[in-house]
């Protein structure tokens, strides 16, 4: 309860930028009920005036008729401008929020971000902003027109005739118990349908995802049954959801005729008494077939202002998130690096409760190469993530050019390291944006050069757009290989005096992987470097080997003196 | 469309009761104006208090028939609807899982899981909606006016022009805002996309420190879309206030004229209440049928994609002979001049591959990427048919044997290995269902893969999530290689399925296999040190066998080979 007061305390100061629009938009929402209420009654006068041969009062009925049209268009201009000023603030704020959001993205930790799925938070943006606003601005309109009307109705109703109105209130409680039982039941129906159909998607996404290896298996027939079994389920929750939903209209409808029937007999017998003109009884029969819908829409609304609200819960949890600590002091910053790094006593975990970098010290004068080899998953990338403060340590300290990174901004930091890891994220944008991303205002000979350097000109080149090719989202368009090789040209652009290098394993071919190592081996020369090594010949090479297993470092040296202390190096060496 | 109506012949007493209790319901529907005429010209035109409470009651009894068929019907519609789905669903998955290579190739992932889903869904909705309406809408549409033309003809023509101009509307917003809808779904794919783009670019960003140039371009994504969505939404916003002028107007042109003809006597007050009323049934009616035809475009449009799923037949089909290779001794698998195509492509991936392969012999596959490594040895289980040439296993050509038993008989074990949700018992016994633990935990011991099972506290029962996603690609390796030698096959290709494996893993794994007995292997990959100890060695290169030896042959001989070689610098080995 607490949260959710908490969550519309939120949403209310999202909506103070746009109270004075919210304002006026409730104002026609009046304005809207108002008229749209009022227009039977001038129905009904109109029919007053048409009594029957030779009595009719044409004049008067030119006059309301004029009056109905005039209501109308007030209506209707009401109802437009309704509409645009909801969307307007609808959307508006759907564009706030994502901003907020996506900003909050870059301030997040990268813990957070490498231990939340993406498509949740993907989700969260997109979905959840999406149907919150929805939810709330259009729920909101609903609900706030819905209680209006019928209040509007009864108190209309009862200056035309009370005995009428009592008989519309004496069917009031079972509108609403109608139309809220068959709410709760909708949604129960609508959940467990949900919940199969996700499986039933489940099994579809991942069976044809992995067709080969069920042919491969012969599995098509268990499959296929698998398959039957859950759509069964599911077609019972639908078979459930869609009845039950469907029989909202019905249900209500029947009530309505109910109200209708009670206020036609009331009427009528009113009516024959000379209480009531034929002209209000139309009237009050046209309220009486509208009556129930407010109803019906209420009990609509609150589920959805419900979903609404939990969307915005989750939105909002996003937002709050915790942030990377700010910089210690934005001046503070390194320049004329040659490449010292000094590690002492560095103690990491990602998980607090278990113990994985311990006491690592490493001196790395200018200009060495560290070659940092262990089988997959022993964290090699844990001392890439922590040489770019992408994590900060537990303990101890790293200091470049003796300064501690902890201490100066992380911009200077990174800055003066050049990173080209195994993933090779590049942005769905040209070629030349590409490579440009770490100096947007290079001139394209600056690219080209830097691409010649990277042996990636000769393929961009053969490229159907040459430089602006767009690089696709997935990257269909490029090979793994051409990918690494635009991430290292990114990278001589811009050529910082320490390198961060992931050798890639597989997936690509020995042309394109020669000019990997080439371009690697040109970068690397002067420079500082930290390789997370795959080849043999790279890690011999190296001034220290740093060798991890399971998050541990345990040997540290070079080529000749880890070979000497026949441990876990020897071995790895000897598996090949 | 009609081509799915096969799927309702389980339904055919539902198909046909839906409507007919949807047309009584709107029958008891259209005699509502009537009785409340009646009660104001007789009732209170006679003051007769007796009259009026008996159409009262007529009223409820009336609401309560009007209930009950709605009810009835809805009851019908959502069986058949729903069941016509489920048929539909099953069959065109089924249908699905027995293309080959080359038509999911084509027609690519996504677009089947969205026909089997979202477009059977769609037009499942469209069979619902049709149920209900078809006979409803039209039937009140029509009586109401012919109610009204028995009123007085000339009455009825203002109902006419009212609906012709409310459709003319409907249908210029609609066609108007369809295509702005779309560009706003572009823009929103577009914010979508640079989302997901900066969490998986996180570390470069970051490494480069464009946290902020990002956010602006961010910023001007979501305005290009807020831009385009207060345009769609003008133009729809404009539907309700338009029909309700429209609806309106119609109403005081019948008070108009129907003032006129009351007055000379040719309607009575009643008739003209009883017009008023049909005519907000026509439009009420008039709105729900034009949602149908939307529904049922929309539907139909998904049938046509569904339908064009039906119509492709798997391109690869079994032989009749039975694979059996217990007894089998010599070559076990020939290439004779062997080419192969992939469908779409003029090219040849692979061409003029001629070799044998004798039974019990490790043939190692290497080559760079897209030397045509993988588009071989899928031939073999018969992923994809050759273009041209012959490929005989036991001595004959794969094409004469049964899939089934083609399939049982080669383990390919993919590049890209995959596991499905359920335990990691179920997932070993896609191999062979009936094999026992101990069988299972052979072969896992074999591909190394014990480790990964005994790491996990349900060990066999663990919890495998969809798409083995709670496991690291090393661990999913090596489960999809336990999962292939669970089979037991003859033949076992390894298709570049160690990658993820350390050395030491990727080393002992090899020497396990070795031991296996009356096992042939294919090893395909790109690492020298994976291939380097096999029996003979096939050397690809743009698709082509550029040589096959022993890697001390190769290495004397092929200069290909050497290249590869020197670029992977191995040291004295072993």
């Amino acid at each position: 309860m607490n949260k959710n007061k908490n969550t519309l305390k939120r949403i209310l100061s999202l909506l103070h930028p746009y109270r004075f629009r919210m304002f006026v938009s409730l104002i026609l929402a009046v304005v809207i009920v108002l008229t749209t209420l009022y227009l039977p009654i001038f129905t009904g006068r109109a029919v007053d005036t048409i009594v029957s041969k030779g009595n009719v009062d044409f004049e008067k009925l030119i006059k309301i008729i004029f009056t109905m049209i005039i209501i109308m268009c007030i209506t209707a201009v009401a109802q437009w401008c309704m509409t645009a000023i909801n969307n307007v603030v609808a959307y508006h704020m759907v564009r706030d929020i994502r901003n907020q959001a996506f900003a909050k993205i870059m301030k997040l930790p990268i813990s957070y971000v490498d231990s939340t799925s993406h498509g949740e938070i993907i989700n969260r943006v997109i979905n959840d902003v999406d149907q919150f606003s929805e939810g709330l601005l259009m729920g909101f309109a609903q609900f706030f027109t819905g209680i209006l009307t019928i209040i509007l109705t009864i108190i209309i109703l009862f200056k035309i005739n009370v005995y009428v109105t009592l008989v519309v209130l004496l069917v009031t409680p079972l509108a609403m118990l109608v139309a809220g039982l068959i709410a709760k039941n909708t949604y129960k129906h609508f959940k467990s349908q949900s919940e199969r159909r996700a499986r039933m998607t489940g099994i579809v996404d991942e069976m044809i995802a992995g067709l080969g290896t069920v042919k491969n298996f012969n599995m098509e027939k268990e499959i296929e049954n698998e398959f039957r079994e859950s759509d069964e389920a599911l077609r019972v929750a639908s078979q459930n959801a869609i009845f039950i939903s469907a029989i909202a209209f019905p249900a209500t409808r029947f009530v309505n005729s109910l109200v209708y029937a009670g206020v036609a007999i009331s009427g009528a017998l009113l009516a024959i008494t000379g209480k009531m003109s034929v002209g209000q009884l139309t009237s009050v029969l046209s309220y009486a077939t509208q009556y129930t819908k407010p109803f019906n829409e209420i009990s609509g609304v609150v589920t959805e202002l419900q979903n609404s609200f939990a969307c915005a819960a989750r939105v909002f949890a996003l937002i709050d998130e915790e942030e990377i600590l700010p910089d210690k002091d934005v001046n503070n910053k390194i320049e004329n690096v040659d490449g010292n790094v000094e590690i002492s006593h560095v103690y990491f975990s990602y998980d607090k409760s278990k113990k994985l970098i311990e006491d690592l010290n490493l001196d790395v004068k200018a200009g060495q190469r560290i070659a940092i080899v262990g089988p997959t998953g022993s964290g090699k990338s844990t001392i890439i993530n922590l040489l770019m403060r992408f994590y900060d340590i537990d303990s101890g300290s790293i200091k470049i050019e003796g300064k501690n990174i902890n201490d100066i901004t992380r911009k200077s930091i990174r800055e003066n390291f050049g990173m080209v890891l195994q993933e090779t994220w590049l942005k769905n944008a040209s070629i030349r944006d590409n490579i440009a991303f770490g100096k947007p205002d290079a001139t394209f000979e600056e690219i080209e050069a830097a691409a010649k350097e990277a042996y990636a000109d000769s393929f961009i080149k053969r490229l159907p757009d040459g430089y602006d090719t767009i690089v696709t989202e997935g990257g269909e368009n490029l090979s793994a290989g051409q990918r690494q090789l635009l991430c290292i040209a990114r990278i001589m652009l811009v050529l910082p005096p320490m390198l961060i290098l992931d050798e890639a394993t597989s997936s690509i071919d020995t042309m394109t992987e020669a000019r990997i190592s080439k371009a690697f081996d040109k970068m690397m020369t002067g420079r500082t470097s930290f390789v997370v090594a795959h080849r043999l010949s790279t890690i011999k090479n190296a001034d220290v080997i740093l060798v991890l297993k399971d998050g541990h470092i345990i040997e540290q040296g070079n080529h000749n003196e880890l070979m000497e202390m026949k441990g876990f190096y020897y071995e790895l060496n000897n598996a090949v | 469309m009609l081509r799915l109506v096969r799927y309702l012949k389980d339904y055919k007493v539902e198909s046909v009761l839906a409507p007919l209790f949807k047309f009584l319901e709107a029958a008891f529907e259209l005699l509502v104006p009537l009785v409340i005429a009646k009660i104001i010209d007789i009732g209170i035109g006679n003051k007769d208090s007796n009259y009026i409470i008996k159409m009262g009651i007529l009223l409820v009894t009336l609401a309560v028939i009007g209930l009950t068929s709605a009810i009835v019907a809805q009851y019908f519609s959502a069986k058949a609807a729903t069941g016509f789905g489920t048929k539909l669903r099953d069959d065109l998955f089924a249908h699905i899982l027995q293309f080959s290579h080359a038509e999911t190739d084509i027609l690519g992932r996504e677009t089947l899981v969205t026909r089997i889903t979202n477009d059977s869904d769609q037009v499942q909705n469209g069979v619902n909606r049709f149920f209900r309406l078809v006979l409803r809408s039209p039937f009140i549409v029509a009586g109401a006016f012919i109610m009204s033309f028995n009123i007085d003809a000339k009455m009825s023509l203002i109902a006419f022009i009212v609906i012709l101009i409310l459709s003319i509307i409907v249908a210029l917003i609609m066609s108007k805002s369809i295509g702005l809808y779309r560009n706003v779904q572009r823009k929103l794919d577009k914010v979508l996309g640079k989302t997901g783009e900066n969490l998986t670019g996180i570390r470069v960003i970051r490494a480069f420190s464009k946290e902020r140039s990002e956010i602006g371009e961010y910023d001007i994504a979501t305005e290009d879309l807020y831009k385009d969505q207060v345009r769609v939404g003008n133009i729809s916003a404009l539907l309700n206030p338009l029909t309700y002028v429209i609806v309106n107007l119609g109403i005081v042109a019948i008070l108009q004229a129907g003032g006129i003809q009351v007055n000379i006597g040719n309607l009575t007050t009643g008739q003209v209440v009883a017009l008023i009323n049909y005519m907000s049934q026509i439009l009420v009616e008039l709105v729900k049928f034009a949602n149908l035809i939307i529904l049922l475009a929309k539907a139909s449009a998904c049938a046509k994609r569904i339908n064009e799923i039906f119509d492709i037949k798997s391109s690869i089909n079994g032989g009749n002979s039975e694979l059996v290779l217990n007894d089998f001794d010599g070559d076990i698998i020939t290439f004779e001049n062997v080419g192969f195509a992939y469908p779409k492509s003029k090219e040849e991936a692979i061409s003029d591959i001629t070799f044998s392969v004798r039974k019990g012999e490790t043939i190692g596959i290497i080559g760079g990427t897209g030397s045509g490594k993988s588009s071989l040895i899928n031939l073999i289980p018969r992923f994809y048919d050759i273009s041209r040439g012959s490929i005989k296993i036991a001595g004959r050509d794969i094409k004469e044997y049964t899939l089934d038993s083609l399939r049982k008989n080669v383990a390919l074990v993919e590049q890209k290995s995959r596991l499905f949700r359920g335990n990691i018992r179920n997932n070993l016994l896609w191999g062979d269902e009936s094999a026992t633990d101990e069988e299972l935990y052979k072969a896992a011991d074999i591909a190394q893969a014990t480790d990964v099972i005994n790491s996990k506290e349900g060990k066999l029962d663990s919890e495998v999530a969809m798409y083995g996603n709670n496991f690291s690609g090393g661990q999913k390796q090596r489960l999809s290689i336990a999962r292939s030698l669970v089979k037991r096959a003859g033949i076992l290709i390894l298709d570049d399925s160690s990658s993820a494996l350390d050395y030491a893993t990727d080393s002992r794994l090899r020497r396990a296999i070795k031991e296996i007995k009356n096992i042939t292997t294919f090893i395909v990959s790109q690492r020298i040190v994976s291939i380097k100890s096999a029996d003979r060695i096939i050397v690809l290169d743009d698709g082509k066998i550029v040589g096959i030896g022993t890697h001390e042959e190769l290495l004397k001989n092929n200069p290909i080979y050497r290249e590869i070689y020197s670029s992977q610098i191995m040291t004295e080995a072993d």
